[in-house]
């Protein structure tokens, strides 16, 4: 009976596999919109993820003499694999994927002893690694498929991602600025608000099609809530964090800052909010602890987004919180039964 | 009944942290009645079956006993008599193996029984309860060897008497049975309802108490039925209430109880009697009955032999001392598919490894348990701090960070997280998705940190006895030396030597100065008088030397010190040790912290053990 000597006798409840599934699962209403919007570029890069993160997982195991079926049937690898794809640009160079996802689970994870043990969110780590290396491919995002005068079809965005040739030999004709990079840049002009919002890129939030993959990301995450894979509080304070610092400078000059549901359903705020603010293995896990992380996480989006040097924060934050973390959990304990409130 | 009794409805009841759902299990064992337990061939009845000193048998191979003689006596206050419970004759005191998670063996007495089943004279009743001395009813409860039978044991007779320094004003009842698959408490209480109102009465007597909360989990209502006639029917029912409590384990940890039902918390490292309240489990309320309206000691309780492994799950009552193996004979046998054959509950029992071990006076239940019902775990995962123990943990601790400090051996920080605040309910486990077998780290951390502080104790008592040691040598040095210069001194002078008290007191004032001052010969009044006084200090430590009294240094002492000498003193009256604390000692300061020293273990032996009596009875 595998050495278990110690009570309780009764059958486990919980599994890790099955977390990570239901985590994989609630991917899927986000990532099919983004496939609707943006083309078949993310299913390529979401199995071209995950096929290098479980090669690198199988070999680090070999290597370090384990068994390598436990550590690959946990299912931790994919969901890393796929939060990485999801992040980055659906036509980003396949090899940038894969030097990305080696990142992820060979540095990030593995050289610090594997699951439980990575500091940093492997997924995020990666991308901030691979967006600061290779700023021009990263920040090459295709618009919705509304906007975009010409989509890629599947073929197409397998050849763009293996050959790096598009239809028309044209990158700078089928790419378009992410609405916060739009933001940014209009903004860096001078340009009011108002006026900026005048242009066709914009949907009742956020950019359109931009903003329905925000919305769908938020189904999944509630269904993570709902099945108790994720607790409120991180997610909450996240948002929360986000709204209550654009919603200040809103009030203050509405002209120059965006409206706070734009912060909101912009960039990677809904899907950082419930899937990688969330991984438990670098957030907090006091609940006190994890509504500090949540607000912190959502304040900083804002401050780098609004007067940091790149238009999206969400990684930085996460990452800048990760570190955080440990210690906010030793300030933040709960009173333990039978102790007196004041003391720990 | 809501609308009879709404007082009931009426009561507020608190919440615990965390806590889980867990399928209770129960209807596998409660619906057919407790069935009687054959006389076994041989009765093995251990000698320890209670925390505290082990009893020392009454009687010799070859005696023959009686139903309910006493076959071994108390040995000392935190301990308990033990009864042969049917009669025969003593054919062995030996070892023999008894349950205990380690498996080990303990001293039995051995039984052949000779299936007559004859009582020995029974103590006299003591009907009229409330007119006698609590001491009486203490005392009596005590000669029938009663403990609490909620799973810990603390013998009956400590726990109702807290002392005077600590008056209790609510009892509690534990009959919330909140482990899975136990049901003797339902069964006891459906068939035993009046005898626990008059346990509850006695209990009420004996710890002055105001008041009594009898907590039941909503998920026995023939048992709450049955208790709430019974209470109607009783003289105590304006001072006793039975209130239902939602199922939700461990709602029947003692700590948690009384936080559902009183919204109050038993402090840290401390014991319910702090906060004015005493928890009983229902069987020992009936036994309590038993021992004081009936004079008849605890020799016999109900086992429920349950789990899908077992042929005919059910209640039994069984007489102390009756191998486990008849009573899975009696329900049927194993099943072959049974996987694992539990003492106790599935949360918190320990595994048998052998069926010849006897049911004592805390065995609840024999779970025999299926592949089905408790399938391999598998290997333990790395832990992904989900956090879900902490969500389940009725301590509100955080599991994850006791396991991660327990796994590296780090009894500090496992302390600094409140290790000891742990009370090994099994939640964290249950709920944890990587399996790890989270409870095995926390005994584990547990006994090194025990092993640990004992062997500080131990190298503090050797380094104190040491260092006194070293002084007194030091100290005689200085007085051989001392009597050596005034030999020597009464040598050089004229007069006739007088006795050496007598010399250094007379010396004190003129003399010695003025000897002193033409020694020096310079003639400075300051240091004549700086002189003088060195010489009256010594003339008065001589004197007091002559009496064989030497100066206390526990006067003038720093507040840390005179607080460390009170807490020392509290402990000495804790531990019942009643030298009179105004009394003023003789001895040294060193000698005085060394008894210190040596009665700490004693006084903190027995808070630990009623601590850790508290924290497992009952769950």
């Amino acid at each position: 009976m595998s050495g278990i000597v110690s009570s309780p006798y009764s059958p486990r409840v919980n599994r890790v596999d099955q977390v990570m599934l239901q985590v994989i699962l609630a991917l899927i209403p986000g990532a099919l919109a983004m496939i609707w919007f943006f083309g078949w570029g993310l299913l390529i890069q979401m199995t071209l993820a995950t096929a290098t993160a479980v090669a690198a997982e199988a070999a680090v195991m070999r290597l370090r003499g384990r068994p390598a079926l436990p550590a690959l049937s946990d299912l931790s690898a994919v969901v890393t694999a796929l939060l990485l794809a999801i992040a980055i640009p659906p036509t980003l160079p396949w090899w940038l994927t894969i030097l990305g996802v080696l990142f992820a689970i060979l540095v990030v994870k593995q050289l610090y002893g594997g699951l439980g043990y990575n500091p940093f969110n492997p997924a995020m780590a990666a991308y901030v690694f691979l967006l600061i290396s290779y700023p021009v491919d990263m920040t090459r995002w295709l618009p919705p498929h509304m906007l975009a005068d010409q989509t890629l079809g599947f073929m197409d965005a397998l050849r763009a991602i293996f050959f790096g040739i598009v239809p028309g030999g044209n990158w700078d004709a089928i790419t378009a600025a992410t609405p916060l990079g739009e933001m940014r840049t209009q903004l860096g002009l001078n340009q009011m608000i108002e006026e900026i919002r005048q242009s066709p890129l914009w949907g009742d939030f956020g950019g359109r099609g931009w903003e329905w993959v925000g919305n769908w990301f938020l189904v999944g995450g509630l269904y993570l809530i709902w099945k108790r894979i994720i607790t409120w509080h991180i997610p909450v304070a996240f948002l929360g964090g986000l709204l209550l610092m654009a919603g200040f400078f809103w009030l203050l000059d509405p002209q120059t800052h965006p409206h706070p549901a734009f912060h909101l359903f912009s960039g990677g705020a809904i899907l950082g909010a419930f899937f990688i603010a969330t991984d438990p293995v670098t957030a907090c896990t006091t609940k006190k602890g994890q509504i500090v992380f949540g607000l912190s996480i959502g304040a900083l989006v804002f401050i780098i987004r609004t007067w940091g040097g790149y238009p999206d924060a969400v990684a930085f934050a996460v990452l800048l919180m990760n570190i955080a973390a440990p210690t906010i959990d030793y300030y933040t304990q709960p009173r333990v039964y039978g102790h007196s409130r004041g003391s720990k | 009944m809501q609308a009879t009794q709404p007082s009931f409805q009426q009561r507020r009841l608190w919440q615990f942290h965390g806590g889980i759902h867990v399928p209770d299990e129960k209807t596998l064992s409660n619906q057919t009645p407790v069935a009687p337990t054959a006389c076994p061939k041989f009765l093995i009845i251990p000698l320890q079956q209670h925390i505290g000193a082990q009893a020392s048998p009454v009687v010799k191979v070859g005696d023959r006993v009686l139903k309910g003689q006493m076959i071994a006596e108390p040995k000392g206050y935190v301990s308990a008599s033990v009864h042969a419970s049917s009669s025969g004759t003593v054919v062995a005191i030996e070892d023999r193996p008894v349950p205990h998670p380690s498996g080990l063996s303990a001293p039995c007495i051995v039984i052949e029984t000779d299936g007559q089943d004859a009582w020995a004279e029974p103590l006299p009743p003591l009907s009229d309860c409330d007119s006698l001395e609590p001491a009486v009813l203490r005392e009596r409860i005590r000669a029938c060897g009663v403990v609490g039978m909620g799973g810990a044991s603390f013998p009956t007779s400590v726990k109702v008497n807290p002392g005077r320094d600590q008056p209790i004003h609510t009892l509690i009842i534990n009959a919330a049975e909140c482990e899975p698959y136990i049901t003797c408490d339902d069964l006891l209480m459906r068939d035993r309802a009046g005898d626990v109102l008059q346990g509850i009465r006695i209990l009420l007597r004996l710890l002055g108490a105001s008041q009594c909360l009898v907590g039941i989990e909503d998920n026995k209502p023939e048992a709450i039925e049955a208790m709430r006639l019974a209470r109607a029917e009783s003289d105590i029912k304006d001072r006793c209430e039975v209130v239902v409590v939602p199922t939700l384990y461990p709602s029947g940890g003692e700590k948690q109880l009384i936080r559902v039902l009183t919204g109050r918390e038993v402090p840290s490292h401390g014991i319910p009697a702090q906060i004015g309240m005493v928890c009983q489990n229902v069987g020992t309320a009936t036994a309590i009955a038993d021992a004081v309206l009936r004079g008849r000691p605890l020799i016999s309780r109900y086992v429920t032999v349950t789990g899908r492994g077992v042929a005919r799950p059910g209640n039994l009552d069984v007489r102390v001392g009756t191998p486990a193996a008849d009573l899975i004979a009696q329900c049927g046998g194993l099943n072959p598919d049974l996987a694992r054959l539990v003492c106790g509950g599935p949360m918190m029992g320990f595994t048998l490894n052998r069926q010849d071990v006897p049911i004592t006076k805390a065995a609840n239940c024999l779970l025999a348990l299926t592949e089905m019902e408790f399938p391999d775990p598998g290997a333990a995962l790395a832990c992904i701090r989900c956090g879900r123990c902490a969500d389940a943990c009725p301590a509100n601790l955080l599991p994850q960070q006791l396991y991660w400090h327990a796994r590296a051996k780090d009894l500090d920080r496992v302390q600094d997280y409140n290790l000891f605040d742990c009370i090994e309910c099994g939640c964290c486990a249950q709920v944890c998705p990587s399996h790890i077998p989270l409870v095995q780290y926390y005994r584990y951390a547990k006994t090194e940190a025990w092993a640990r502080e004992q062997d500080k104790r131990k190298s503090e008592q050797a380094k104190a006895r040491h260092s006194a040691k070293q002084e007194r040598m030091e100290r005689q040095e200085r007085e051989r030396l001392a009597k050596l210069r005034r030999k020597e001194a009464a040598a050089k002078d004229k007069p006739a030597p007088k006795p050496q008290a007598e010399a250094a007191a007379d010396a004190a004032p003129g003399d010695l100065s003025a000897q002193a001052a033409t020694a020096a010969g310079a003639p400075d009044a300051k240091k004549a008088a700086i002189e003088a006084a060195k010489a009256r200090a010594a003339a008065k430590k001589a004197a007091l030397a002559e009496q064989g009294v030497t100066p206390k240094n526990t006067e003038a002492l720093a507040p840390a010190q005179q607080r460390q000498v009170d807490a020392a003193d509290q402990r000495r009256r804790a531990a019942g040790l009643n030298e009179d604390p105004d009394q003023p000692r003789s001895s040294t300061a060193p000698e005085a912290a060394n008894d210190a020293l040596a009665d700490q273990p004693v006084a903190t032996q027995s808070t630990v053990t009623q601590r850790a009596a508290s924290h497992q009875e009952q769950v």
